[in-house]
């Protein structure tokens, strides 16, 4: 119980620090601004005994202070313009066209040569059993990657935030992962589950009696080893979220759930965990979304990266089937298609998560 | 003070904005920095300036590494080439195909793949030149197939053909020895001569004695690969219809390829992957179907342990594995020039020298009388005269159509169906269903 405490109060300054900083820079701005204004006014008043000046002083005071008016009406925009010009270019202009072009048949072949189709590449894709395959694995994948990935990273953040000896040695180690590129850690994990007795994992394995096993070819085995280099990449990363949400959770819940009398487990139950919500919900979110567009594991996890996902289709997931029929088959069309029906997938999930979170507020 | 930490802040929000937007226009001007291949030297016909010409290429190529691109420049003091190469065709191939329907980012010479080429012509003929016509360009000197695959059907010879890849069997000496079977070329050729059969026949004599931890070939799905190549007839017949289900050529080949899965034959490789390169330098596969630019691939992943060890014989019935086309696009600002290098670059002379400096084996048959072909020998294969081996699988080469999704239907059939049938022991007929289903949806518009 000494430790929590002292950590959590030691933290919570710092938060509040971090906090009010940008309130006071605010402050400081505005302030700067009006000083300007008051600058400007008092420079035109020696010129009071001229009435003519006085009104080209005028007029200059009215223009520069429309000029002010207009420069903190507008430059606002003007600043968070580069982001929109860049969101339109990159982001809405090729989810409108993709949206456009999955109405049509169209070839990579030939990308300006459209033909109109309506909505069949998305009534096909209902009989399309690479389709449902694809959405299948996506969400066991999904799942046997996020739900031990987040439950472990609960229990890491709880236990970097008791104080230990080097803690920032431990917050940077448990990120490595996710600092490392998707290729070289596929890579890696690839030769690990490798088939024959030269797999690291299979070695292992044999050690304890059990047989080697052909991870990429069963159906299971593949999804297990796909989702463990999720795990493995992301862990680390949703443990610090937990570690600073944790952080922030006020030191008093835990000191008078202890006069309660209740014990450690106890206290990670009904303080910690409710005054996580919020944050484990928005890494739920994240996880999910992420889980949805799974492509770097899986096709690297296939040698030599074909887009088949196996030769079952056992880890095809539905962004390895966009790639597939976009890239491989050249069918542009029937890829939008898809594109567009994962874009809905996550709509969906983020309107659930929207029903969740008010359900969850009204609740508490 | 104050008012000029606002104009300085504001200079530096400027700055930003600035560099931002400049960077966006550098980005897209990087990619139409192709468009005008030696833009700034393209008006070089006026006079002095030179002319830059660009060679798209993938992999390594080996014009580049031949030095034939200096050799040209020397020959043509007006000229100067730069080469753009992406590393993989998957990669390669699908960026050709939007350029040249959008007229943009296109090389003044554009290599394609020999499993790209019908797409090619079938479909974008139109825009490029017709190379047949262009002079110094003799359609005699060339291998009849090979310059008939990159004509379109209304005889114009988009590409002009490089180098083509026709089969042996690059096989172990050692361990043939320890399983009892011939070590000379000449014997090891007659084992099978003419017939797949007759290969199956030899593996399950190398069964019977194999040394520990070997198997015969190294995966099914090169066999049927080899097979595949070798047969009068693949995944389309000579009108063009696509015919792989009822093909003969193709049944034979995917039934005997089970049939190495199935007496256990195999190492259960897929070919290109890092297990297979490891498999070469453990020695764990006595033989696999070797076209003349596999050579020096064997050589780098067997290494020292491998040297004197591997031999190369004749293939039961040769193929043609690999090989590549040169093309011109209509849309280049310098065609007439690259043409003339195309020209220059596939004449059976530096075709010759291409073989000598990179094992890729002329298509040009003129060539096969020429001494850096004719007395090649590989030292590391146990100085087997490859030139003449080659040249000869070369000439029993079957005129075989081929259609423009024959790469696709290839890896479809090798990827989702035998290697399913070596590696998990899916019965045959359940693999060919899987894979034909596949094929179904991937062709399906």
């Amino acid at each position: 119980m000494t430790d929590i405490p002292s950590d959590a109060s030691a933290a919570a300054p710092s938060t509040g620090e971090e906090g009010a900083a940008p309130r006071a820079r605010a402050g400081t701005l505005a302030g700067d601004g009006r000083e300007a204004v008051a600058g400007a006014r008092s420079g035109s008043l020696p010129g009071a005994a001229d009435p003519a000046a006085d009104r080209a002083a005028e007029r200059r005071r009215a223009r520069r202070s429309r000029r002010y008016r207009r420069d903190v009406k507008w430059s606002p925009y003007a600043l968070i313009a580069p982001f929109f010009l860049f969101f339109i270019a990159f982001g809405l202009f090729p989810l409108l066209y993709t949206g456009w072009a999955s109405l049509h048949r169209v070839e990579l072949g030939s990308p300006t040569d459209m033909e109109w189709v309506g909505l069949r590449n998305f009534s096909r894709l209902m009989e399309d059993d690479f389709f449902w395959n694809a959405l299948r694995n996506t969400f066991t994948i999904g799942l046997i990657s996020t739900v031990p990935q987040l439950l472990m990273a609960l229990g890491l953040a709880h236990l970097l935030h008791y104080r230990l000896r080097g803690s920032m040695f431990f917050r940077v180690a448990i990120l490595t992962p996710y600092a490392t590129s998707v290729a070289a850690a596929t890579l890696v994990f690839v030769l690990m589950f490798s088939r024959t007795d030269h797999g690291m994992i299979n070695w292992a394995l044999g050690l304890v009696g059990i047989d080697a096993v052909d991870w990429q070819n069963g159906d299971w085995t593949a999804q297990f080893a796909v989702s463990s280099i999720v795990i493995w990449r992301w862990t680390g990363y949703n443990a610090l979220i937990y570690l600073a949400a944790m952080q922030a959770i006020p030191n008093d819940l835990y000191e008078s759930a202890a006069l309660d009398g209740a014990s450690r487990w106890q206290q990670f139950r009904h303080v910690t965990i409710p005054s996580l919500r919020p944050t484990i919900l928005f890494t739920c979110v994240v996880s999910t979304i992420g889980a949805t567009q799974l492509f770097g594991e899986p096709l690297l996890f296939n040698q030599g990266a074909s887009p088949t996902g196996g030769s079952d289709h056992q880890f095809q997931t539905l962004g390895l089937y966009l790639y597939e029929q976009g890239w491989f088959n050249q069918h542009l069309g029937r890829s939008s298609a898809i594109a567009w029906t994962m874009f809905l997938i996550l709509v969906l999930i983020g309107l659930l998560n929207w029903a969740i979170s008010r359900w969850i507020r009204r609740s508490s | 003070m104050r008012y000029r930490t606002r104009t300085s802040r504001k200079a530096v929000v400027l700055a930003a904005v600035a560099a931002l937007a400049g960077g966006l226009l550098a980005g897209c001007a990087e990619d139409s920095g192709g468009d005008e291949p030696g833009g700034s030297s393209g008006g070089g016909g006026g006079g002095k300036g030179k002319t830059t010409l660009t060679v798209g290429v993938f992999g390594a190529f080996g014009l580049q590494e031949a030095g034939l691109y200096k050799e040209y420049e020397k020959l043509n003091p007006d000229i100067s080439i730069k080469q753009n190469s992406v590393q993989r065709n998957e990669n390669y191939w699908p960026a050709l195909l939007t350029h040249l329907s959008s007229g943009s980012g296109l090389s003044d010479v554009q290599a394609v793949e020999v499993g790209n080429i019908a797409e090619l012509t079938g479909t974008h003929s139109g825009k490029l030149m017709d190379l047949g016509k262009v002079s110094g360009v003799d359609k005699n000197a060339y291998l009849d197939w090979k310059w008939q695959q990159g004509t379109t059907d209304d005889g114009k010879t988009v590409g002009l053909g490089t180098d083509i890849g026709p089969t042996g069997i690059c096989y172990r000496k050692d361990l043939f020895k320890k399983a009892g079977l011939p070590t000379d070329r000449e014997e090891v050729g007659k084992l099978w001569a003419g017939d797949w059969n007759k290969y199956l026949e030899a593996g399950k004599r190398y069964k019977e004695k194999a040394p520990e931890g070997t198997a015969f070939v190294d995966g099914a799905t090169g066999v049927m690969a080899a097979v595949h190549a070798s047969g009068k007839e693949k995944f389309y017949d000579k009108d063009g219809e696509l015919v792989y289900k009822d093909s003969p050529g193709v049944k034979e080949g995917w039934d005997l390829a089970a049939e190495f899965a199935e007496a256990g034959l195999t190492a259960k490789l897929q070919q290109f992957q890092p297990s297979w390169d490891q498999a070469f330098s453990n020695g764990s596969f006595a033989t696999v179907t070797c076209p003349p630019w596999m050579l020096g691939y064997i050589k780098d992943k067997a290494g020292d342990k491998g040297e004197d060890q591997w031999e190369v014989a004749a293939a039961p019935k040769p193929g043609n594995w690999g090989g590549s086309f040169l093309t011109v696009p209509e849309a280049g600002k310098n065609k007439e020039e690259a043409a003339k290098l195309v020209a220059w670059l596939t004449a059976p002379k530096q075709q010759a020298k291409l073989f000598d400096k990179r094992a890729s084996f002329p298509s040009a048959s003129a060539a096969y009388d020429l001494p850096e072909v004719k007395d090649a020998k590989n030292p590391y294969f146990g100085d087997a005269p490859v030139g003449k081996i080659f040249a000869k699988a070369a000439e029993g080469v079957p005129v075989q159509p081929i259609g423009p999704k024959d790469g696709i239907i290839q890896q479809y059939l090798a990827d989702t169906g035998m290697l399913g049938v070596d590696q998990k022991g899916t019965s045959p007929d359940k693999a060919w269903d899987k894979a034909v289903k596949t094929i179904d949806n991937a062709l399906d518009q």
